[in-house]
């Protein structure tokens, strides 16, 4: 069935794909937000613990949708994967590592002989919250903003910046980014604690932390928002593949593809309905409409991105080297393939939710995490 | 640039290739157990849905424990291994992406959400899920531990033998022509059978040698033996197995890549009817070029190693020198007969489809036709030594031969060794001596590290001895590297030596830890 589809076509259903995986990546990284409130939310030793086992059952799915997002545009934009990996070093290692401290912290956290204490892991625990968060938001701030490099006519990459990709952070607009991303990440791990921990005084320092971080969350969120749209992007022709700046690039985008537009009100509108209603009555609703919100709010601002001859990776020193989802993708024989694989998604996404729903039934308190029979962090 | 390679670049890619083979060795620590355990902790825990026998339950806990503080490393590193490819290897992420990156992707979707997912169902689920959803779960863990590893599996068998694709002048890279050739190929799937029977047997011995320390200190004694006789039983299996496919493995180098085999094997001059060595001590001072002796002592199996490569006693295997200097005649998978080509002809005929390609692009831009067309059949004609084109001088063909032979042999001997350790353990749990045989528990306890050696051995056969290449005859390591400084991978080197020991460190003490502490009591 998809080998009846044109190259392009095949561009834009993996970029839709990236794109849905980014945003559910974002979603997710809710446990990344919650990692920085242990101790805001836990004042004693038995109720941090339940926060982090809260958390503890859910890491291994951000990091997996984290791998797999690398994975999936390793496949699909290989271009992409070379030169941003490749060039923009220091930034990328810097996630990495934020992420690898964080894939042993729960298991070992409160182990006995763990070498180096309950406390370190916590620390890590809590940087990969921090940093991470903040530094992917800033690198994907360069999707708009553009970094340094140079395609030569090998498709060979040539970085130019000297910081291998720090200097991103002396963009403000990225930073807004990181920024954004982080308070979002602490708000919706705030809804994920009312619904999940069953203790109303976790529960009820939670419900005040929402508005603590929705708040910061909206100003760098519409500030970001705003630059993007009314500043210049970088367009490119989609049969001559001359790259060139057009004027709210990404306003045009919406304009001209009204129904991206209405995803992405239809996504904040549902995250803001989601956090008053928590913030006011509590419950679980929230957490799940925020979820909704969330993933239609990033897939919308991606694939404004990648569409409608806009250039995804835009390198601010030789325009022309901008990457677009034609001239980095895999070729027409490799995404067909892919497409194939790409059928399973929704049934991936069928088990998760049912083993979600498996062992969310009943909540966590601190009689579970007192339980030395079960298996806590 | 494609054009110029420096000689700036070596400590470049010196330092990346270490950083891969401390990344890449590391997470080969871990990787193994979680393949094996995952699928003895399934076998045990049906044991328990099957007779309802609450010390089976206890049994699968136990190891689950140490599964889950073994997994969490073995995450941690795989993370920074895929990234890797893009952050130090890049230009190999373009010129092969069309390729790799699929069984990368699919690896993703097919087998990490499934292990993940399942994992948490199995550690949360024992309270909340019924005893058949639980068991699935366990299933479920396994098995996708076991498809992960077979699609990077196949990744890099395509990098030792590329195939099932076709380079595409105008984008400069390998494009994919037909994934069951790339997924099927010979050496994948003997790669993979290898690969994953070895992880059992690794996992087979770790069991065995926990348990035996549970019968030395007399305790357990009724967890550990029923544990033995699950492990045992499945290393005894595994094993053979592990032989066969390794045996495979080596029919499959000796086609695809003669120096590989020639460095095992420490064979410098070539010959019909060759012998395997058992043992054998090589010289220090044998160059490909001068009259020394090549091994100084051995012990050799006569007419052995063709019959493993080429299924044939008096097949001719050429060594070293006949590779570099060629002239020799062979027989390729067609039945076609070729006279091998010297080393230095071979570079020629790389650097001749180098600058065809940097011809017809040149031609590209001022549109001429006739020339680009021209161009092209000079490049395909030779595209076949590509990656040879990139080599300065013909002894860089050569990989280290000292440590692809002594790790190729410490391998095998191992692999003979564990078979006959499995069936001393069996032959006394059978007669139910085994608790009073305290040098047999012994040698279980000291057997843990071995099946780690064996591995990690085999690795370093695989990927050093297929240096210079990272893909096999078509692109060499030092034209893959990321063109970043030197001095940024040497502190990310560095840096992660650091997390990565202080991370074993702290596993190896909880583990032995846990170990101390043994099973919990009633197995609820
Ligand atoms: C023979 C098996 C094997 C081999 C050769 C490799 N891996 Fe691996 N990998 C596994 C078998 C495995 C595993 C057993 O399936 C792991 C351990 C823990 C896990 O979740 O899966 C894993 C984990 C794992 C993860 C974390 C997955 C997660 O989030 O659950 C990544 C990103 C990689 N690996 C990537 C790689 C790369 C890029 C390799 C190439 C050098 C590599 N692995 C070699
Ligand atoms: C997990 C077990 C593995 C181990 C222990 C291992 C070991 C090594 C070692 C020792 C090197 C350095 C070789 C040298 O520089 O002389 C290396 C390099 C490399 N290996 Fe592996 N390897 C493993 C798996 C893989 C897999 C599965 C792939 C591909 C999917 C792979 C791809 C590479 C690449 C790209 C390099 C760097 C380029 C090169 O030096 O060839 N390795 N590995
Ligand atoms: C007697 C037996 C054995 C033989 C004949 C054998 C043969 C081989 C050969 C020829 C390779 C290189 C394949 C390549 O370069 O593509 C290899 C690789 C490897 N071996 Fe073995 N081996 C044996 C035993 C073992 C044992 C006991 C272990 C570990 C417990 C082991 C683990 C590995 C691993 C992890 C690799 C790298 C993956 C691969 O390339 O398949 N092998 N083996």
């Amino acid at each position: 069935m998809f080998e009846t589809l044109s190259h392009l076509a095949l561009q834009q259903y993996w970029w839709f794909i990236v794109s849905l995986l980014a945003s559910l990546l974002v979603f997710l990284m809710f446990v990344q937000g919650g990692q920085t409130m242990i101790y805001t939310l836990g004042k004693d030793e038995i109720e941090r613990k339940v926060i982090v086992n809260a958390l503890g059952r859910k890491w291994e799915f951000t990091f997996t949708t984290l791998v797999t997002f690398g994975g999936a545009f390793f496949a699909s934009f290989p271009l992409f994967y070379a030169s941003s990996f490749g060039g923009a070093y220091w930034v990328w290692i810097a996630i990495l590592i934020a992420f690898t401290i964080q894939a042993f912290s729960y298991e070992y956290r409160s182990k006995p002989n763990n070498v180096l204490g309950k406390k370190t892991f916590e620390v890590f625990l809590f940087l990969n919250g921090f940093l991470g968060t903040i530094l992917i938001g800033t690198a994907v701030g360069t999707f708009f903003t553009g970094a340094e490099f140079i395609i030569d006519r090998y498709n060979f990459v040539e970085w130019q910046g000297a910081a291998y990709g720090l200097e991103a952070v002396l963009n403000f607009q990225n930073v807004a980014l990181g920024l954004a991303v982080f308070f979002l990440a602490r708000t919706a791990a705030s809804l994920y604690f009312v619904k999940i921990i069953d203790d109303e005084v976790i529960e009820k320092r939670a419900r005040k932390q929402i508005l603590f971080n929705a708040i910061p969350f909206l100003v760098f969120f519409l500030f970001f928002v705003f630059k993007a749209l009314t500043t210049k992007g970088y367009a490119y022709d989609m049969e001559s593949f001359v790259v060139s700046m057009e004027p709210n690039k990404y306003l045009n985008n919406f304009i001209e593809m009204p129904w991206i537009a209405a995803v992405f009100l239809v996504g904040v509108l549902l995250v803001l309905y989601a956090i008053f209603r928590t913030y006011l009555k509590g419950g679980s609703r929230g957490f799940n409409l925020g979820a909704i919100g969330v993933v239609l709010t990033v897939l919308a601002l991606m694939l404004n991105l990648g569409y409608n001859g806009t250039a995804f990776y835009p390198s601010s020193v030789d325009p022309q080297s901008s990457l677009t989802i034609q001239n980095a993708s895999s070729s027409e024989f490799t995404l067909t393939v892919m497409s194939y694989v790409s059928l399973l998604v929704p049934f991936v996404l069928a088990y998760i939710y049912y083993a979600w729903r498996a062992i969310d039934l009943t909540g966590i308190n601190k009689k579970d995490v007192e339980d030395k029979d079960d298996h806590t962090y | 640039m494609i054009e110029n390679i420096m000689l700036s670049d070596l400590s470049l890619v010196n330092w990346s290739r270490g950083q891969f083979a401390l990344t890449a060795m590391y997470h080969y620590l871990f990787v193994p157990l979680t393949l094996g355990l995952s699928f003895l902790m399934a076998i045990m825990e049906s044991l328990y849905v099957k007779t309802g026998n609450p010390e089976w339950k206890r049994i699968t806990k136990f190891w689950m424990t140490l599964f889950g503080i073994n997994f969490a490393i073995g995450v941690a590193t795989g993370l920074i291994l895929e990234f890797e490819f893009g952050t130090n290897w890049s230009r190999y992420s373009w010129f092969v992406g069309d390729i790799f990156g699929a069984p990368l992707a699919i690896e993703g979707i097919m087998a990490f959400f499934l292990e993940s997912t399942f994992i948490a169902v199995m550690f949360f689920g024992w309270k909340k899920v019924s005893k058949k959803f639980h068991l699935l779960s366990t299933w479920l863990v396994a098995i996708g531990a076991s498809l992960s590893a077979l699609w990077i599996l196949v990744a890099n068998a395509w990098m030792q033998y590329p195939t099932g694709m076709n380079f595409n002048p105008d984008t400069a890279r390998n494009e994919m022509l037909s994934f069951w050739d790339v997924f099927l190929s010979p050496v994948a799937v003997n790669k993979f059978l290898h690969t994953i029977t070895s992880a059992y047997v690794l996992s087979a011995i770790f069991v065995i040698g926990v348990s035996a320390w549970f019968l030395m200190k007399k305790r357990h004694i009724v967890f550990a033996k029923k544990s033995m006789v699950i492990a045992a039983t499945f290393g005894l299996i595994t094993g053979g197995y592990l032989i066969f496919t390794g045996d495979g493995s080596a029919y499959q180098v000796a086609q695809k890549q003669p120096m590989k085999l020639a460095a095992m094997e420490g064979l410098y001059d070539g010959q019909e009817g060759a012998g395997l060595l058992v043992f054998g001590m090589l010289n220090p001072d044998k160059e490909w070029n001068n009259d020394e002796e090549a091994v100084l002592a051995k012990v050799e199996v006569p007419k052995l190693l063709s019959i493993l490569g080429y299924r044939n006693k008096d097949a001719f295997v050429p060594g070293v020198t006949n590779l570099m200097e060629g002239g020799f005649k062979y027989t390729d998978e067609k039945g076609n007969k070729h006279t091998a080509l010297s080393a230095e002809e071979k570079i020629n005929r790389g650097r001749i489809a180098r600058t065809a390609l940097g011809d017809y692009k040149d031609a590209k831009e001022t549109g001429d036709e006739q020339a680009q067309k021209e161009h092209l059949e000079t490049f395909k004609a030779n595209f076949q030594y590509f990656g040879y084109g990139f080599l300065n001088n013909p002894g860089d063909i050569i990989p280290n031969v000292p440590l692809t032979f002594y790790s190729f042999h410490i391998m095998v001997g191992l692999g003979f060794y564990f078979l006959i350790f499995f069936v001393l353990i069996l032959f006394f749990l059978f007669k139910n001596t085994l608790q009073n045989k305290r040098w047999l528990l012994w040698l279980a306890l000291v057997s843990i590290p071995l099946p780690y050696i064996a591995s990690q051995a085999g690795w370093i056969v695989a990927e050093v001895g297929r240096q210079p290449w990272v893909i096999q005859d078509l692109m060499p390591t030092i034209a893959a590297v990321s063109r970043i400084d030197a001095t940024s991978v040497q502190i990310t080197f560095w840096m992660f030596a650091a997390i990565f020991t202080a991370l074993l460190i702290a596993e190896i003490s909880i583990l032995t830890k846990q170990i101390r502490t043994g099973p919990k009591t009633g197995g609820q």
